[in-house]
């Protein structure tokens, strides 16, 4: 037994992976949490005198067309991105475990008519569904993560399906049933760890592509609102600004590249420890 | 053949289903094709005249039923905001006719681009021994699936548009005037596409082949005295490639459908542009008929992917 | 806080008076070349923003589908780039004393692109089809006063209209077509313009052909102009780097700089069409009040706004009147001044009974970058009045719906693009107008509205237009900000383009240098 242990934690120390995106997801966390008490600057207050700065010792990030200060909005938008983009990922995600897993794993006509919904929600036009929702049910954040969730679920509903297809016919299921394992049992015990790796994977994509969904969904006016950062914002707001002000996009692009990057590494770790 | 004709039933209530969700969406948001064409220069009298000439001032049930009999009949209706010349508006099937080959080369393109390079570099993976290619192709492959596709699609717009010069950003060339040079020109989107599904793909197909590779049957047939290569070929890769052609097939459709981010960065006048701009201006006729194509081709994509599970592993049709 | 303020408005003043220059360059062909010689032939790439919205010269409403289609069509007389109108298909004109008589006299040989000649028949049918006399629905609303067209002579035609106005005239800019050219199923755009047209791809871009049996002798000077789709500001800029388009007329302030470094690219600036403001909506709290109006303009600080977000290049507006027409303009800014006066706006909130600010929501279409940004501005200059404003980014045809048509907004930033007619901006305030959004009310405004109609003697008229401004003003029925610049990036080689009061792109002068 304490050999076992021993070798786990072997492995623990071991797990460059897990280290790495451990630190820098910690990182991002911390930066979220402070920027939400407090920021160097103001992240609204402008400043004719100082746009266009290029990163400097008092601009760690340089500013932007306002003469904002970008790592005081960068903070204030990695708090932002990460809790939308997080939960949008999350509720899709579970959304997608459960459906994909009983669909996939019993079949039958449930299966059918999820099936057609999720198609047709894959050619449903997102701009066109945020429209409807804003229509409904009025803009803000909480609208934002619904549609976006919507959006995202028919992508992880397939994955999960397929893998569970795949899973029920496996001889190890067979037994398992023989020996009368309940079906909720054997969906979430015995299925769906095994698909973890292809299921974070599909996760990781998901968040990144959450944190794009949402900047080009604040073009039709939901979610976030000027003067409010958030990365996707930032990033999209710095296109006009590309030759003057690189730095402007670089910041809130690389800042995105950091959260996504430390997450997967650490999704990696925590899949390598498993093995 | 009966599973054949199951697949077409579904396929026809799918796409009756998203028409009528667009058409039920098209009637709730706020703004129609009329105050979209007349802006702030809109007069009630013009507004009554141009509805009128676009039949929009009939009863919406009566309007669907029109517009279904119309594209039962194989007339796709004529676009709201699109002319043709000065008095015409420009028949649907023509404007997307025109839009499809853009985005269907630059799919075909970027699937190629992905099915090579993907596939030996997974397998490579999956194989290598080597610690220090494990953690470079890690590394490497996370940080490629980890750039924001506007941002992969301006790095590559500098990198080989501005900095190497091999092709002209925005530069683009109708496929009427020169086809060479239009292909050559989508290389360079059909690349920023291609990057992160070229890692997302890899990786798929590396931690797929390591599960199976672990498998019960993958010792019994190396005890059984199979080859290492055989045995890699024949059963893993086979059995691995089941969930990636799921996400390739995943990936095809939404390249197909529209890589509206690498339409806007490059220029490119496809199907993904064409289906915002219509829906910004409230274009019915062009949207529903989008719609029902993005729909048709991603249902199509799963069939044949479908299709292809039942090629890879035969136990699935037996039931 | 307060040297930072201090600071800034320095600043702004110096960008101001630097900038100014730029400015005044109104309807100047500037730039390095003008002193260089012509040469005939050559193509240019021009880019633009939106796509056509109609190739029929009378049902395109879109100042960005009018702005090409100026180079295809003509109408009887047409603007020049003083704001003046000049003699195009018609050579001669004459109104009767009362105003309802118009006389043309048609020029001499001008041809359609097809190569007929412009008949008073074709003339007839054009106005017809615009006024509304062939089906009943005018196409244009301004001509809607015709009451008939009649042919006197193959060279002379009479228009009668029901009411006299002196500003009619502007609107025979109306295109002339060739006769039943609107009915012509497969008819290609064809008028008398400068270029004829050659293609048209939705999404790609219009292509138009030198017209060689053009009436202006000389002109024009290119054989081909392309107007290529470019959807966004960013893709512009690379593709002016990169050679695809050679002529951009929509450069932002930063991309204007950027470009001037390099060099191989003349900037060219003019003030535009349009007065851009924050939209009060006069019909709800606590906006109806109006020192609670008064307050915001007392608030809002035009010099910042402008060198947040145009650089220092724009101009301060007053009033709802474009400085551009000289003869009616009343210069305002003076009421409310233009830095911010904190004070008094909190001093006239505080005699309106919000001694603590109130909440304002500013919806904005979220497809104008430069509307967005202003408001970005406008939320931190309300806040230091204590006035808790709030952004409501929305789609371009929900601002339509919603704000321009149903009225159901708080506040709003966008844009009113002027004709040259004076009376067109100051035509929607009145209390009745359709077109009057902010639903801005007062009895004396359309009394003298309505005088300046009906006046023929111009001085006069110009005396109720200024007077009409200062009560929209002094109301504050609406705080004007600014006259953004239209910034045009054009190739080192050409040269000749000329700026117009009135939004087109004029290609007819752009010529290649020697």
């Amino acid at each position: 037994m304490k050999a076992l242990i021993k070798d786990y934690l072997k492995n623990f120390k071991g797990n460059r992976y897990f280290w790495a995106g451990l630190v820098m997801t910690l990182m991002i966390l911390l930066i979220a949490v402070v920027g939400y008490f407090w920021t160097p600057y103001s992240t609204t207050e402008m400043s004719a005198t100082e746009r266009f700065q290029a990163p400097s010792f008092r601009h760690l990030f340089g500013t932007d067309n306002f003469g904002r200060d970008i790592f005081s909005r960068v903070m204030k938008g990695i708090g932002t991105t990460v809790f939308i983009s997080s939960l949008v990922v999350i509720l899709s995600g579970a959304a997608g475990i459960v459906i994909g897993a009983l669909t996939g794993y019993f079949g039958g006509i449930v299966d059918e008519i999820v099936m057609r919904i999720t198609d047709a929600i894959n050619g449903f036009p997102s701009i066109l569904l945020g429209l409807v929702m804003i229509t409904l049910m009025g803009s803000g954040s909480h609208n934002l993560i619904v549609s976006l969730a919507i959006v995202f679920t028919p992508s992880y509903v397939r994955i999960v399906r397929s893998e569970f297809i795949k899973l029920r016919d496996a001889d190890y299921i067979k037994r398992a049933r023989l020996m009368g394992v309940g079906h909720i049992r054997i969906l979430f015990v015995h299925i769906l760890p095994n698909i973890f790796s292809v299921f974070w994977a599909s996760m990781m994509i998901g968040f990144n592509n959450a944190i794009l969904a949402e900047s080009g969904m604040s073009y039709l006016g939901i979610g976030v609102q000027p003067p409010d950062a958030s990365l996707g914002k930032m990033l999209s707001d710095a296109q006009g600004y590309l030759m003057t002000a690189p730095w402007y996009a670089l910041s809130p692009g690389l800042a995105i590249v950091w959260i996504v990057l430390g997450f997967s590494l650490l999704s990696e770790g925590i899949r390598r420890l498993q093995e | 053949m009966k599973y054949f004709g199951k697949k077409f039933i579904t396929l026809i209530m799918t796409l009756f289903i998203v028409s009528v969700a667009a058409f039920i969406a098209f009637q709730i948001i706020p703004g129609d094709v009329v105050t979209s064409i007349l802006g702030t220069e809109s007069t009630p009298e013009r507004e009554a005249q141009l509805r009128a000439e676009l039949g929009l001032d009939q009863p919406p049930v009566q309007r669907y039923f029109s517009w279904m009999g119309g594209v039962l009949q194989g007339d796709l209706g004529v676009s709201y905001r699109y002319s043709k010349n000065m008095n015409e508006m420009m028949p649907v099937a023509e404007l997307i006719g025109d839009k499809l080959p853009v985005t269907l080369w630059l799919a075909a393109i970027s699937l190629v681009l992905i099915i090579v390079l993907s596939i030996p570099l997974g397998v490579l993976w999956a194989r290598s021994k080597s610690k220090l290619l494990d953690v470079l192709m890690g590394i490497g492959t996370q940080t490629a699936m980890a750039v924001p596709s506007f941002f992969l699609g301006i790095l590559v717009t500098y990198f080989f548009g501005i900095f190497l010069r091999w092709f002209t950003p925005g530069g683009y060339v109708s496929y009427h005037t020169d086809f060479w040079r239009f292909l050559g020109y989508l290389l360079f989107p059909a690349i920023s596409i291609a990057i992160p599904k070229i890692a997302m793909t890899a990786r798929f197909l590396r931690n797929s082949m390591m599960t199976e590779m672990d498998a019960d049957y993958v010792r019994t047939a190396y005890s059984k005295g199979c080859s290492k290569r055989r045995v890699m070929y024949r059963h893993v890769l086979r059995n691995a490639m089941m969930p990636v052609v799921t996400f390739l097939g995943m990936i095809i459709a939404e390249i197909i459908a529209g890589s509206i981010v690498v339409e806007q960065v490059f220029g490119l006048p496809g199907v993904g542009r064409l289906l915002i701009s219509s829906v910004s201006t409230r274009d019915f006729p062009v949207v529903q008929i989008l719609i029902l194509y993005i729909t048709f081709v991603v249902i199509f994509v799963y069939f044949l992917v479908d299709i292809l599970y039942r090629v890879i592993d035969p136990r699935i049709s037996s039931k | 806080m307060r040297k930072k303020l201090t600071s800034y408005l320095l600043m702004a003043f110096l960008l101001m008076t630097t900038l100014s220059g730029c400015a005044g360059g109104t309807g100047e062909s500037s730039g390095d070349n003008s002193s260089k010689e012509p040469t005939y032939g050559g193509s240019v790439v021009v880019g633009i923003q939106q796509d056509v919205d109609s190739l029929d010269p009378h049902k395109a409403t879109a100042a960005g589908t009018k702005e090409i289609l100026f180079n295809i069509f003509e109408g009887l007389v047409k603007p020049d780039e003083n704001g003046n109108l000049m003699k195009a298909v018609a050579s001669d004109y004459k109104i009767s004393e009362d105003g309802l008589v118009y006389t043309f006299t048609l020029r001499e040989n001008v041809k359609f692109h097809n190569g007929n000649v412009v008949t008073a028949e074709d003339v007839e049918y054009s106005l017809k089809r615009a006024s509304g006399l062939l089906d009943g629905t005018p196409l244009i609303s301004a001509l809607s006063v015709i009451t008939s067209v009649d042919i006197v002579d193959p060279k002379t035609v009479q228009v009668t209209v029901g009411s006299a106005n002196t500003e009619l005239i502007y609107s025979f800019v109306a295109a002339i077509i060739p006769k039943g050219s609107g009915e012509d199923a497969n008819a290609d755009p064809v008028g008398t313009g400068p270029f004829s047209f050659v293609s048209y791809a939705p999404q790609e871009g219009i292509v138009l052909a030198k017209n060689a049996n053009y009436w202006q002798e000389g002109l024009p000077y290119l054989d081909k102009v392309e107007f290529k789709i470019v959807n966004s500001p960013d893709t512009a800029l690379l593709n002016l780097q990169g050679g695809s388009i050679d002529i951009y007329p929509y450069l932002t302030d930063s991309q204007a700089n950027e470009l001037k470094g390099k060099g191989s690219f003349q900037i060219l600036s003019a003030p535009s069409d349009v007065v851009q403001a924050l939209f009060l909506n006069n019909a709800v709290k606590p906006l109806d009040d109006v020192r609670v109006r008064q307050a915001i303009c007392y608030a809002l600080d035009k010099d910042s706004i402008n060198a947040f977000v145009a650089g220092g290049g724009a101009m301060l507006a007053g009033s709802a009147m474009l400085p551009a027409l000289k003869d009616y303009y009343v210069e305002l800014n003076d009421v409310y001044g233009t830095t911010a006066n904190v004070e008094k706006a909190k001093q006239l909130m505080k005699e309106a009974g919000y001694p603590n600010g109130f909440d304002l929501e500013i919806t904005v279409p979220s497809n104008y970058a430069y509307h967005m940004q202003t408001a970005e501005v406008v939320v931190e200059q309300l806040k230091a009045a204590g006035i808790n404003a709030k952004i409501n980014a929305v789609e371009w045809n929900t601002w339509l719906t919603e704000c321009y048509q149903g009225r159901n907004y708080q506040s709003t930033i966008c844009g009113i693009t002027c004709d040259m007619t004076p009376g067109y901006l100051l035509n929607r305030f009145q209390s009745e107008s359709s077109k009057n959004f902010i639903n801005y009310k007062n009895a004396e405004y359309d009394e003298v509205f309505k005088k300046a109609q009906s006046s023929l003697d111009l001085q006069e008229k110009s005396k109720y237009y200024k007077q009409l401004q200062e009560l929209l003003t002094k109301d504050a029925g609406t705080a004007f900000i600014q006259i953004p610049p239209i910034t045009i990036a054009m190739k080192n080689t050409l040269g000749g383009y000329k700026f117009y009061p009135v939004y087109v792109q004029d290609m007819s002068t752009v010529y290649y240098t020697k």
